[in-house]
């Protein structure tokens, strides 16, 4: 074999592999970028929303268009990257009263299974890992978009929402009556592999 | 009783700084622990933060007078009954105190305004943050805020010990000097 033959081989052969990479449904979500958002909200005496959100986390997931209910993702939270613009209640948060995060430095979400709906939206079940707990939730996802992004890159974005009580999750501080649920709202944009 | 020390009394200044920072920091630390545990909903839940913050920083006013007060009027000498390495650990423990109760109150001080919000001292002023970067500040500063304020205590109750010892044992001076005597 010539060195050019050689080389438009190792070409065409990398040609293939990256075609085939673009066809596969695979997403890295772009925390890197902060496209995405892990947020919360809990009611403060029941007279209005408190938000917070966490700044550390990773995950990837796997969505094909031609057939959503193969959709499947994992996401991995630093809990002490909690963060609710206000450090003492921080501090507080990451204590022994809420995420104990010395304990439980991570929250990890695993996805069991993808019901598509209407319009784009559809329910995702998976397991919560929480301050050392695990239960199943459901999340609400609505897709937001996708397409070419101005890079040469290619994107998906979903939100999600869920709302459990931290109790379920062993977290017993009262906060009171109207307190004791919490939203996650999962704003997340992935970018294909 | 005069105003400033000389070579064998305690002054009134040095006697009345001495115990109202005994009363603070006792206090402090009192009200400190307690705080941090109240229910949501207790009606102390935003008054202990606020009274321990603002004594806190007037707290921080008057050991830095109390220092100035130190250096421009000196406590009176030593006892002469007392031996030289007695003396050496009382003016060690005495250094520890003052730097313990610096770092404590510098530490607080770096909780609360690690998110660049300020300091309220009762309605009457505040005091800016400054340094806002240090990684996971607020818990950092929180934990230093806590070992120190313990080991302080402990201090304290050791060097209030000696002091006794000297009084009820040794049957000296030492004790009624800072009672002004």
């Amino acid at each position: 074999m010539k060195l050019p033959t050689l080389i438009s081989s190792l070409l065409v052969a990398s040609l293939t592999l990256g075609s085939s990479a673009l066809m596969a449904a695979d997403y890295v979500i772009d925390t890197k970028g902060a496209h995405a958002f892990i947020q919360f909200r809990v009611q403060h005496l029941g007279y209005s929303w408190l938000y917070g959100r966490f700044n550390d986390f990773s995950g990837k997931f796997s969505y094909d268009e031609a057939a959503p209910e193969k959709a499947s993702i994992e996401v991995n939270i630093k809990t002490a990257s909690v963060d609710s613009n206000h450090a003492e209640r921080d501090k507080h948060l990451r204590g022994q009263d809420f995420l104990d995060v010395n304990k439980y430095p991570e929250a990890k979400f695993v996805s069991t299974n993808y019901t598509p709906g209407k319009d784009g939206k559809g329910m995702l079940k998976g397991e919560l890992t929480l301050h050392g707990i695990t239960k199943t939730v459901e999340i609400e996802v609505e897709s937001i978009g996708a397409g070419n992004d101005p890079w040469g890159g290619y994107r998906q974005g979903f939100e999600g929402k869920t709302r459990f009580a931290m109790a379920d999750f062993g977290i017993m501080k009262n906060l009171g009556p109207k307190s004791k649920d919490v939203e996650m709202i999962l704003s997340l944009e992935g970018i294909r592999q | 009783m005069q105003w400033k020390n000389n070579k064998t009394h305690f002054g009134f200044i040095a006697v009345a700084l001495h115990w109202l920072v005994v009363l603070s920091v006792f206090g402090l630390f009192g009200l400190g622990l307690w705080m941090t545990g109240l229910d949501y909903y207790d009606n102390w839940y935003k008054q202990g933060p606020w009274l321990h913050k603002s004594i806190g920083i007037l707290l921080f006013l008057v050991v830095i007078f109390r220092l100035y007060w130190r250096w421009l009027t000196p406590p009176p000498v030593a006892l002469s009954s007392h031996s030289s390495w007695e003396i050496r650990l009382a003016h060690f423990a005495h250094l520890l105190l003052y730097l313990l109760l610096l770092t404590i109150m510098i530490s607080g001080y770096l909780i609360s305004t690690a998110d660049g919000r300020a300091i309220d001292v009762f309605d009457w002023f505040s005091i800016p943050a400054t340094i806002t970067s240090i990684p996971e500040q607020e818990d950092n500063a929180g934990w230093i805020h806590l070992m120190l304020a313990s080991f302080l205590i402990g201090l304290a109750l050791l060097h209030a010990a000696a002091a006794l010892k000297h009084h009820f044992i040794d049957q000296d001076q030492t004790f009624k000097r800072i009672l002004g005597r």
